[in-house]
C-alpha cells in the first residue's frame, strides 16, 4: 500500500520506490548482493585483517614491527625502488601504449583487428610462459645481448637488473594499459578534430589541444592499474631481477618464507596498502577534476 | 584587412565536380556556383551527394575530379586548416573540455590573435547568437539549441568568407528550428558572408535561401531560386521534392505554343514543358492549383479529369484530397479553408486546372525503369 500511495503522490524517485518498497522485496534485493559480499568477506576482507593482526601482534603486541621497518636503510631503500620500477613501468607503458591505442582507433577495420590481436594474445599466454621467454631473451649469451653486440653496443647487462625486471613488467603490464586508454579514445567524437581543423588549426595542434585532453582519462586510468600492479608485482622481478635488487613483494616471500616472520611481512603489506592508497587519494582529485570538465563526451 | 573587406563573402565554383568510392560515384560531375554573400542551399534526400559535396569543399573529402573555386582560385592544395571556411556541424561538435568562450575563441587562438581582441571578438560573436552571459558555462549545461547557437558564433568569429553548414538544425525540435531559421537568416544579412547550408528539409530551404540546388543521386537536378522552384520545377524529381505535386501520366503532345499530356482517356494541356513529344511525360500540377467540381451538370471546359474522392485530410488551414483517378493512378488536391467544397470521400467529381498552372516533364517511369522519385516523398507529407 505505501508503495501505491507513493506512486500517487507525486513525483517518484528511485530512493522513494526503494524506501516504500515492502520490507520482503527490499530482502530480495539486498538477497542479490549476498554471493558477492561473501567473496569480498572471504577473499579480501578477513585475509586484510589477518594481515593487519599480525602486523600489530606477531611477534608481541604493539608497534614493533613498524620500529623494525622504518628503523632499517635497506627496507627504505627496496621501497623506494619498488616506487621507482612502478614509476618507470608507467612511463615506459605510457609511451608505448598511447601511440599504441592511437593506431588502434585511427586504423582500418582489418588493421585493427590485427592489432588488438596482439594485445590480446601476450595477454592470454601464462605469465609464467612470458616471464621465462623474457629470461631466455635477456640472458647473457641470449639474443639480445648477441644483437647489442652486432651493432658494437657491446654487453649491457640485462639479466638480474633492475632494467631487465622494468622491461619485462612493461611488457607483462603493457595491455593493462593499452585496453582501458582505446577505450575512452573509441569514445572521442572524431568530428571534434574536423572541427578544429576547421577552424584553422593544424593536425598538431588539434591533437594537443583537443585529442590530448580528451583521452587523458584513458591515460590515468591505464597509469593507474599498471603502477598498481607494479607496486606488487613478484613473479616476474623474482625471475628476471636478483635478490640484491629485490622489490617489496620479494621482500615480503622472504620474510614468509625464509624467516617466518609473519608480523614483519604483515607490516609491509600495511606499508604497501597505506603508501597506495594515499597515491590512489591523490589522483583520484586530480583525474577526478580533470575528467569533470570532459564528461558529456559523446 | 579591414572590416569591411572582411565581411566581404567569397564567390565559390564547383567545376565537374565529382567523387567516386570506388565504384560507387557519391557526386558525379557536378557544376555550381555561389555568388559572393548569397545563401546558397544543397537540398536532397539522404545519399544523394550533398553533404559530401560540402565535405569536398571544406577539405574534408579528397575530391576525384573536377575542381573547387574559391575566388576564382582552386583550393585543391590547401588543406582544411587553411582554407579559412567556417563549418557548423550537426552534432555541435563543441569541444566538451572548454568552456563556451574558449571554444569560441578556439579559432583566434589559432589566428594569433591579441588577448585583448579575441575577448571582443568572441563577446560580439556571442552578443550575434544572443548568448551574451553563457561564455563561463561548459557545453554540457547547455541545450542543445544554444550549443548549435555556440558553434555557430565559433564558426563565425573570425569573420569567414564562407560559412558551411551541414543540417546545423537536424537534431532540434520543430520549434526550435523554425526560431533558429529566422537567426541563421538575420546572421547572414548581417554578415555578408557566403553561405552553404545542407538540409533534406524542403520547408527550411525554402525560409533560409537565395537559391536551391536540388540534389538528387549524385546529380544537381536544379538550381533557382524557392520561387523558381516551386513554380518552374524542371524535373518531376524536383516537382515532386520542393513541395507537392500532382502528376498527370501518358505522352508527350505538341498543343498549339504548349504541351500536353495523352493518355487513354483524355489529353491534358500545358503552357509549358519540355518533355520530347511522343516521349513518356507526366503533366504536373500544384495540389492547391486544382480545383473539385462534382460531378453532375455538364462537364467542365478545358482540363477537366474524373476522379474518386479516396480520403480528406484535415489540416486546419486546408483541407486535403486524395482522389484516384480512372487509371489507377492517385492524385492530390488541397482547398484552402475559404473555398472548401462539399464534396466528400467517396463522391465522383471532375478535377480541372488551368493550362497555365501546369508543366509538362518528361518521366522516368518507364516499363524497364521502375520510378524513384515517389519514394523520397510520401503522398501524404504533412506540414
Amino acid at each position: 500500500m505505501a508503495t501505491v500511495e507513493a506512486l500517487v503522490a507525486g513525483p517518484i524517485t528511485a530512493d522513494t520506490v526503494i524506501d516504500q518498497a515492502a520490507p520482503s522485496k527490499r530482502w530480495g534485493r539486498l538477497g542479490l548482493l549476498v554471493p558477492a559480499g561473501l567473496l569480498l568477506i572471504i577473499g579480501f576482507i578477513v585475509p586484510l585483517v589477518i594481515m593487519l593482526w599480525y602486523a600489530f601482534t606477531d611477534p608481541s603486541v604493539g608497534f614493533g614491527n613498524f620500529a623494525w621497518y622504518l628503523g632499517d636503510a635497506v627496507q627504505q631503500r627496496i621501497l623506494l625502488r619498488t616506487f621507482t620500477t612502478a614509476v618507470n613501468v608507467t612511463v615506459i607503458c605510457l609511451l608505448l601504449g598511447y601511440p599504441y591505442a592511437y593506431a588502434m582507433v585511427a586504423a582500418g577495420p582489418k588493421l585493427r583487428a590485427v592489432l588488438t590481436l596482439l594485445v590480446l594474445v601476450p595477454f592470454w599466454t601464462s605469465l609464467m610462459v612470458r616471464t621465462f621467454a623474457w629470461v631466455i631473451l635477456l640472458q647473457d649469451h641470449g639474443p639480445i645481448q648477441s644483437l647489442l653486440a652486432t651493432v658494437g653496443l657491446g654487453q649491457i647487462p640485462l639479466i638480474r637488473t633492475n632494467l631487465g625486471v622494468v622491461i619485462g613488467m612493461s611488457q607483462v603490464l603493457l595491455p593493462f594499459f593499452v585496453l582501458p586508454l582505446y577505450a575512452v579514445m573509441t569514445n572521442i567524437d572524431r568530428r571534434l578534430i574536423l572541427a578544429s581543423s576547421s577552424l584553422g588549426a593544424g593536425p598538431i595542434t588539434s591533437f594537443f589541444r583537443i585529442w590530448l585532453p580528451l583521452s587523458l582519462p584513458g591515460v590515468g586510468a591505464g597509469s593507474l592499474i599498471v603502477f598498481i600492479s607494479s607496486l606488487g608485482f613478484y613473479v616476474t622481478p623474482a625471475l628476471l631481477g636478483s635478490p640484491g635488487n629485490s622489490l617489496i613483494s620479494q621482500q615480503i616471500f622472504t620474510q614468509v618464507n625464509g624467516l617466518l616472520q609473519w608480523g614483519r611481512a604483515g607490516t609491509m603489506g600495511v606499508v604497501l596498502i597505506v603508501i597506495t592508497l594515499a597515491i590512489l587519494a591523490i589522483l583520484a582529485l586530480v583525474i577526478g577534476r580533470s575528467t569533470s570538465t570532459i564528461k558529456g563526451v559523446r | 584587412m579591414s572590416d569591411s573587406s572582411i565581411s566581404q563573402g567569397a564567390a565559390i565554383t564547383l567545376n565537374k565536380l565529382t567523387k567516386r568510392y570506388g565504384d560507387a560515384t557519391a557526386v558525379d560531375a557536378i557544376d555550381l556556383n555561389a555568388e559572393p554573400g548569397e545563401f546558397l542551399t544543397l537540398l536532397g534526400p539522404s545519399g544523394s551527394g550533398k553533404t559530401t559535396t560540402l565535405n569536398m569543399i571544406a577539405g574534408f573529402v579528397d575530391v576525384t575530379e573536377g575542381e573547387i573555386l574559391v575566388d576564382g582560385k582552386p583550393v585543391y592544395a590547401l588543406p582544411p586548416h587553411k582554407r579559412n571556411m567556417g563549418m557548423v556541424f550537426q552534432h555541435y561538435a563543441l569541444f566538451p573540455h572548454m568552456s563556451v568562450g574558449d571554444n569560441v575563441a578556439y579559432p583566434l587562438r589559432q589566428r594569433r590573435l591579441p588577448k585583448s581582441e579575441r575577448g571582443r571578438l568572441v563577446a560580439d560573436a556571442l552578443n550575434k547568437v544572443g548568448l551574451a552571459n553563457l561564455s563561463h558555462r561548459m557545453p554540457r549545461q547547455l541545450s542543445g539549441g544554444q550549443q548549435q547557437r555556440v558553434a555557430l558564433a565559433r564558426a563565425i568569429v573570425y569573420s569567414p568568407r564562407v560559412l558551411l553548414m551541414d543540417e546545423p538544425l537536424g537534431a532540434l525540435d520543430k520549434k526550435l528550428r523554425d526560431s533558429l531559421q529566422l537567426e541563421i537568416k538575420r546572421i547572414h544579412a548581417e554578415l555578408g558572408t557566403t553561405f552553404v547550408y545542407v538540409t533534406h528539409d524542403q520547408d527550411e530551404a525554402l525560409v533560409l535561401s537565395d537559391r536551391i540546388a536540388v540534389f538528387n543521386q549524385g546529380k544537381i537536378e536544379q538550381v533557382g531560386s524557392a520561387q523558381d522552384l516551386y513554380e518552374r520545377p524542371s524535373t518531376i524529381f524536383v516537382a515532386q521534392f520542393v513541395g507537392e505535386s500532382s502528376l498527370f501520366h501518358g505522352l508527350a503532345v505538341d498543343h498549339g505554343a504548349g504541351k500536353g499530356v495523352l493518355s487513354s482517356d483524355r489529353t491534358l494541356h500545358a503552357h509549358r514543358g519540355d518533355a520530347r513529344t511522343g516521349a513518356p511525360a507526366a503533366l504536373v500540377v500544384r495540389p492547391e492549383r486544382i480545383r473539385v467540381q462534382s460531378i453532375d451538370g455538364t462537364a467542365p471546359s478545358g482540363n477537366a479529369v474524373r476522379g474518386r474522392i479516396l480520403q480528406e485530410i484535415y489540416l486546419g488551414n486546408s483541407r486535403k484530397l486524395e482522389v484516384e483517378l480512372g487509371d489507377g493512378s492517385k492524385v492530390l488536391v488541397r482547398e484552402s479553408a475559404g473555398d472548401v467544397t462539399a464534396n466528400r470521400p467517396g463522391d465522383l467529381v471532375w478535377l480541372t486546372f488551368r493550362a497555365e498552372d501546369a508543366v509538362v516533364l518528361t518521366s522516368n517511369e518507364s516499363p524497364d525503369r521502375p520510378q524513384a522519385a515517389d519514394d523520397h516523398v510520401p503522398v501524404f507529407a504533412s506540414h
